[in-house]
């Protein structure tokens, strides 16, 4: 004791010390003693001091300790509340994330109110991170305090809508904690966690997966309504007994009658196609809860692909293969097809743990049929044979089962388990002795031999529930072996003081029985029995004898009922059914530890059943709001690329996964800038028309897209659903289209595109598959470097960091807007758009390349095309294209002109003019287009804000918010573009 | 640092300590314990409020029970909590929870907790343990926040927390200084959460192994009952930046059932049946895969066998020759054979043709090191067995299990066709090497 007082002032005196060195190994010393389960709460106040210490792993020991003991010393705890509440205000999100954490995890019921705003303001962090962190602290503050649910499930509320992937799993775990009847608050988010499922962390995947499961029950109607029901009558007619066939035909014309045609909700299908690719997954618990997804929710046919996935689960580690070979006992009784073409991978190896063993023998008993039976059988003779004795008891069962289950073979193993009974191991004979008389309830008649053969083990056998059973064996069926049943009765009755008691029990049965059809011989020997039971020690067994006596002796006494008595103990019995344990599991839901335990665990969320007509799907519509701000060039360049994208990265079928991805982490290089080109674009205000343009065609092409992926998987679906399809995937798109409408959009005349777009959805009407593709002008003149910088662009839209770029001059991909600069009918049957094509110009490297292409819609030639009288502020030049001289009617010809902006966004107005004509036309550039990509080391960066400092100005002078300026702590975390003004 | 506590109104305090605290339905994980093969706690830890040790006691009960150690059941039920356990290196992992939470949730954490201590510490063993409590303990603190997994990458954990070296512990005693990362780290934060970025190699290399093991059942006359492939497919890539890599094979159409690391691109393998990805750095298992049984696997050996015990007699015949089959022409080696003898066996008394053979009487274990296979001299394992006299012959026959390895071969004819490399200028050295073992692989008799 002295020992310990004298060893914690040596660790106090080290953490009061100056040196980071002391307090390091102190603090190792004390987490060493946390580790090891010893108190070291005595140390609370010196550690606590330490909590705004500099050296980071001070600080995280100091962490670990006081989320362990801050509990047991509350008031101490306040001390270090507020180093955290500045941590919640650091400019560096880890910094941030980091504090709410801790800050949460100490349970100091006096700080709710803290942790609560600091949950608030953390979940409208801009960094994903810190949200995440705020989900996570959600649960912690609802078990610390259970009143501030309602406040809580409005944070739920808005972290739900988040759209990132970081945040996704960890918010539906603070769901399912805190308020999982809620299910209202996932109408709106399903489409969006269905998209975003497949890159979310896998922790999250399998949480995520388990909601959506029970999500589904509640708004889809069962798609195995109609099969379901005929399924299950034939299957059950096939061994059930006569009366209940006749109760199923009864009841299936009924059935048949309400049957109506199923149409799959397009939600729903959203949710198998999306879960689907996750059975790939390398972590089983991702695996599982799909195929329990599946298992639940999908069409009848379909459930099918789970099993090849479980299958393949087996080859894990063994708690893996338990918890797998559960579910797979469950699943195999209610589909056996689906597991029988692997039958071979549930047989048993020598050395596989007992449990395992166990396990597998269910399953392959449960998929025994008619045509596999032999196999299974042989199987089973080499199981009997093992030296594992459990195992082999079970195996006995397992024949047991089976023989009931196929009659074809219930005489073979019948034959086979009567061979058992001359086994050396008494476990085996006991244990085939009582599967044999399950058996032998099924046809007595045919088999007093084998009752014969049981009347003589009774002088070998010890295992009282085998002697019970035989005992039971000659009672019920005396009549059969009428010699030999007497005489059992003298030798147990000369036993009957050593027996167990469920052997007595039966004795007593046996003795009763015997009295009844054959007084003659056994009445002193039953009233013998009695004698020796009404004075036994278990009063049961008193019990029994006193209430048999009543029953079977006539006296004047007994009453009305000794006249049946032969009835009562003579009634022809059922026979046991032989089932399953894992019979009716599935009412749990698969892969829970309640059907795991079968019996609800704490917190158990019951799987509701199908509802008898589905909800409204409408509830799932998300209306695209517009009042987010712009988003830069940076995220503008990947949309542009996620129309053309052939192969979506990371597999989502939407090709959705990249932008919400670069939501998620290019977070804050993406706010630099946009806040930056927000304060430079709020003057474009046309954004609404061509936003609405580009979301057709973003939905456009996302079907296109699909219908191409889905033709085959979906070929059963009709013609409907795909057009309803059509409008849930607008709305599921509605995520992009947001991010669509942020792009930097060029400044257009109001009343030009409103003319441009109505005209595109003509022709959309008309051409179906090429219009999604609107700028392919482009195509023809981009010159060279288009090959590698699709690569580039393939790359980038992978990593956000950007640093893989090389540190050339990036090339646009996709398709390049396209803006029109003379309308075809103000132009006379001239239609003239142009482009910034982003190639750098040639002949004067200071200019913009703008492409133009010219179109003639007339009948007749077009002459002598060229620019005339260019009108530009001071310090603008423009390079004019050379005269086209001729284009033909129905022609359309693409030239470059360069412009010099002079790094404004005045627009250049010029004429144009034919042989006949001049229009007066004028350019205006976005400011993205003014701007050229460039990539730059941190160092360089600085090297050249230093000399660029003209450039910046220029954006401070835009009243651009203070933190838009780079600073490089930002730069630290990642290395990216940085837009030089020409 | 003030000395002096914040002061708090002692009527709010008062207030506070009369309220009881609620424990609502807390899910995931509550706490860890880990335990030796001697049945001692040798370290716990708690992400929620304490739970105390005693809870274990009901595990002790299941362990008493089992009569092997793999057969304590991994989800144990007591009045409060949950136990689920798992057993590796001989260690339990037993996690308390308190609700329904999908078991294999906690299973497969608790397999890459143990996946991420043999990462760090070389093995997992409960000396390695104990001497690295704390970076165990700041391990545990950063893959779990309250009980829900957080970062269970181990790219990501390597940049919190520095694994332990020697060096490093030298110059830590010396200069004072951590294990805890400096820089904090990004990798959680990019799109490509399991590389960390800004690795540099000055040799950039990229190997990749592709192992199959084969699972059998041989019956007595020879035959094959079942016999499957599992292959992995385990990469050690160290290269500089991000580079973005393709690989492709051959005959991808043996590849039907596959499970990818998160960096695979699956909607590329689905069309393409291209495995495309941007790799972690170091080592990782890059995909697995199963050829199940309902395919032709070639077997590579073949087993005869004598095993006989006559009635009255106390000798058994013991007769066991092994020899190569559809091996490729490649050789089979590290041929090991071992078989549990039944438990009337007193002691074997064998004549091996080649290598060394060991009989354990208590046990009854028989193990064989055969070594390499001669095609020209089979390998023989010849002699006796005594009985316990008086005893009867046993009913059962042992199984033999046998393991081995075949270099330069993958058994199920899989092969790499090429390897290449985007987004990074360097030429990297590449390799690929093929290897078949014998997995569970049994001959009935």
């Amino acid at each position: 004791f002295l020992f310990y007082i004298f060893r914690h002032d040596d660790l106090k005196e080290m953490l009061d010390s100056n040196k980071d060195s002391l307090k390091l190994e102190a603090m190792k010393r004390i987490v060493a003693m946390i580790a090891r389960g010893k108190n070291a709460s005595d140390l609370f106040p010196a550690v606590v001091k330490n909590v705004a210490c500099k050296n980071i792993e001070v600080k995280k020991l100091v962490y670990v300790y006081l989320v362990r003991y801050a509990e047991e010393q509350q008031d101490l705890a306040l001390l270090s509340i507020s180093t955290f509440q500045r941590g919640l205000k650091d400019p560096n999100q880890l910094i941030r994330a980091s504090a709410l954490r801790v800050l949460s995890s100490i349970r100091v019921t006096i700080i709710v109110p803290i942790m609560m705003l600091a949950i608030k303001e953390a979940a409208s962090d801009m960094s994903p991170y810190v949200r995440k962190t705020a989900a996570h602290a959600i649960p912690k503050l609802h078990s610390l305090d259970p009143e501030q649910k309602d406040q809580l499930i409005e944070v739920i509320e808005k972290l739900l809508a988040d759209k990132t992937t970081l945040v996704a799993g960890s918010v539906v775990m603070a769901f399912e904690e805190v308020c999982p009847d809620r299910i209202d608050l996932i109408h709106k988010n399903y489409r969006k966690l269905c998209n975003l499922l497949i890159d979310v962390e896998e922790w999250g995947q399998v949480v995520i997966i388990n909601m959506l499961t029970r999500y589904a029950r509640t708004q889809f109607l069962n798609p195995n309504i109609n099969e379901s029901l005929l399924e299950e009558n034939s299957e059950k007619a096939f061994y059930a007994s006569d009366d209940e066939e006749e109760e199923d035909k009864k009841a299936e014309p009924a059935t048949l009658a309400k049957r109506k045609p199923y149409v799959m909700d397009p939600d729903h299908r959203l949710l198998l196609r999306n879960t689907k690719p996750l059975l790939q997954s390398r972590n089983a618990a991702v695996v599982m809860a799909v195929a329990q997804l599946y298992f639940h929710l999908a069409p009848k046919a379909e459930v099918g692909i789970i099993a090849k996935a479980l299958v393949r689960l087996m080859r894990s580690h063994s708690e893996v293969q338990y918890v797998v070979l559960q579910n797979v006992a469950t699943m195999s009784i209610k589909r056996r097809g689906m597991f029988e073409p692997y039958l071979k991978s549930f047989y048993i190896r020598s050395t596989d743990p007992t449990q395992i063993k166990v396990l597998k023998l269910e399953v392959l008993t449960n998929l025994a049929n008619e045509t596999n039976i032999s196999t299974i059988l042989r199987e089973f003779q080499t199981y009997i044979k093992s030296m594992d004795k459990d195992f082999v008891a079970a195996s006995i069962q397992a024949i047991g089962r089976c023989a009931t289950n196929i009659g074809e073979v219930r005489d073979t193993c019948l034959n086979g388990l009567v061979q058992l009974l001359s086994n050396r191991d008494e476990l085996v004979v006991a244990e085939s002795v009582v599967v044999i008389k399950k058996l032998l309830q099924m046809q007595p008649e045919q088999h007093s031999d084998i009752i014969k053969h049981m009347a003589k083990l009774i002088d070998n056998i010890q295992v009282p529930m085998a002697r019970a059973s035989i005992l039971w064996l000659i009672g019920e069926y005396c009549e059969h072996v009428p010699k030999i049943a007497p005489d059992v009765l003298r030798k147990m009755a000369k036993s009957f003081t050593n027996e167990e008691d469920i052997v007595k029990l039966q004795i007593i049965n046996l003795a009763a029985k015997l009295y009844l059809t054959n007084s003659k011989q056994s009445k002193l020997l039953t009233q013998y029995v009695l004698n020796l039971a009404k004075y036994d020690q278990n009063y049961d067994i008193r019990d029994r004898a006193r209430f048999i006596r009543q029953l079977i002796v006539p006296t004047d006494k007994s009453g009305a009922l000794s006249k049946y008595a032969k009835k009562l103990f003579l009634a022809l019995k059922p026979a046991p059914v032989l089932e399953s344990p894992f019979k009716d599991r599935d009412h749990f839901q698969l892969g829970s530890l309640s059907h795991l335990l079968n019996a609800k665990a704490a917190g158990y969320q019951e799987l509701p059943n199908w509802p008898e007509s589905a909800p409204d799907p409408s509830v799932r519509n998300v209306e695209v709001k517009d009042s987010i701000p712009d988003w830069s060039k940076c995220s503008s360049r990947k949309d542009r690329k996620e129309k053309k994208v052939e192969k979506p990265f990371y597999s989502d079928s939407e090709g959705e996964s990249g932008p919400t991805e670069s939501a998620d982490s290019g977070n804050f290089l993406i706010s630099l800038f946009h806040r930056m080109s927000h304060v430079l674009l709020h003057h474009s205000h046309s954004e609404q028309s061509s936003s609405a343009e580009d979301r057709k065609r973003g939905r456009k092409a996302v079907k296109n897209q699909k219908s191409a992926s889905e033709s085959e998987s979906e070929s059963e679906s009709s013609e409907s659903e795909e057009e309803s399809e059509e409008e849930s995937e607008e709305e599921s798109e509605s995520d992009t289209n947001v991010r669509k409408k942020r792009t930097p959009v060029l400044k257009q005349p109001p009343k030009q595109s409103k003319k441009e777009s109505k005209k595109e959805t003509q022709e959309m009407s008309l051409l179906d598959l090429d219009d999604y593709e609107p700028a392919p002008a482009s195509a023809s003149v981009t010159p060279v470097n288009f090959l590698s910088s699709s690569l580039v662009s393939d790359l980038e839209g992978l990593s956000l960091t950007d640093t893989i770029l090389a540190p050339t001059t990036l090339a646009p991909s996709g398709s390049i807007k396209m803006y029109e600069l003379l309308h075809r009918i103000k132009g006379e049957g001239l239609a003239v758009e142009y482009c910034f094509s982003r190639q750098p110009f040639s002949p004067e490297p200071n200019m913009v390349a703008v492409q133009i292409q010219f179109t003639n819609n007339t009948n007749s030639e077009t002459k002598n095309l060229h620019i005339e009288d260019p009108r530009l502020q001071s310090g603008m030049r423009i390079r004019e294209f050379a005269e086209i001289d001729v284009l033909a009617a129905g022609e359309s010809v693409t030239v470059v002109m360069g412009i010099d902006f002079c790094d404004s966004t005045q627009a250049a107005n010029f004429q144009l003019c034919t042989h006949t004509r001049k229009f007066f036309v004028s350019i205006q550039p976005p400011v993205g287009e003014l701007m050229t990509p460039a990539f730059l080391t941190e160092n360089d960066f600085k090297k050249e804000q230093g000399e660029r400092t003209s450039a910046l100005s220029r954006f401070n002078t835009h009243s651009c918010p203070s933190d838009c300026s780079f600073s490089s702590k930002h730069l630290s975390f990642f290395s990216f573009y940085v837009a030089v003004s020409l | 640092m003030p000395n002096h506590p914040v002061p708090v109104p002692s009527s709010v305090l008062a207030a506070l300590k009369n309220k009881t605290i609620h424990l609502s339905a807390a899910k995931m994980i509550h706490s860890l314990f880990l335990v030796n093969a001697s049945g001692d706690i040798f370290l716990e830890k708690h992400w929620k409020s304490v739970v105390s040790r005693s809870v274990c006691d009901y595990f002790f009960e299941a362990l008493e029970r089992a009569t092997e150690p793999e057969n304590v059941p991994p989800v144990i039920p007591t009045p409060h909590h949950y136990l689920i356990n798992v057993l590796r290196h001989r260690i339990y992992f037993v996690a308390v929870i308190q609700s329904e939470v999908p078991p294999l949730f906690v299973i497969e954490f608790l397999h890459r907790v143990v996946d991420t201590f043999q990462d760090y510490f070389g093995v997992c063993t409960e000396a390695a343990i104990k001497d690295n409590v704390v970076v165990v303990y700041e391990l545990l603190e950063e893959m779990l926040d309250n009980g829900f997994p957080l970062a269970t990458e181990s790219n990501i954990l390597k940049e919190l927390i520095k694994p332990p070296t020697i060096l490093r512990t030298v110059v830590n005693t010396i200069t004072g200084s951590t294990n805890v990362g400096e820089q904090l780290p990004t990798g959680q934060l990019s799109v490509v959460p399991w590389r960390r970025t800004g690795v540099k190699y000055t040799n950039n290399e990229a190997y990749f192994d592709v192992i199959e093991e084969i699972d059998a059942i041989i019956d007595k006359s020879g035959s094959t009952i079942t016999a499957e492939i599992q292959g992995v497919i385990d990469a050690c890539v160290k290269l500089t930046g991000m580079p973005d890599l393709t690989l492709s094979f051959m005959n991808p159409r043996l590849l039907d059932d596959v499970s990818f690391h998160p960096c695979v691109r699956f909607k590329r393998w689905e069309a393409e049946r291209i495995l495309s990805f941007i790799p972690p750095d170091g080592n990782f298992r890059l995909l697995s895969y199963h050829v199940s049984s309902q395919n032709l696997v070639a077997i590579p050996v073949y087993v005869k066998h004598n095993i006989s015990f006559r009635e009255g007699s106390s000798q058994g015949r013991f007769e066991l020759t092994l020899g190569p089959k559809q091996t490729m022409g490649k050789a089979v080696e590290s041929v090991l054979v071992s078989s549990q003898l039944p438990r009337g066996v007193l002691n074997a008394n064998l004549n091996p043709s080649q290598g060394t053979y060991t009989f354990d009487p208590v046990t009854k274990l028989l193990s064989w090191d055969v070594g390499k296979i001669n095609p020209q001299k089979l390998p023989s394992l010849k002699g006796s067995m005594s009985l316990q006299a008086g005893a009867s012959k046993p009913d059962e026959n042992p199984t033999i299990n046998i393991q081995f390895k075949i270099q330069q071969l993958a058994i199920s004819g899989l092969k790499v066709n090429r390897l290449d490399m985007y987004g990074e200028k360097y030429k990297p050295f590449k390799g690929i090497k093929y290897m078949t073992k014998a997995g569970k692989f049994q001959v009935r008799t």
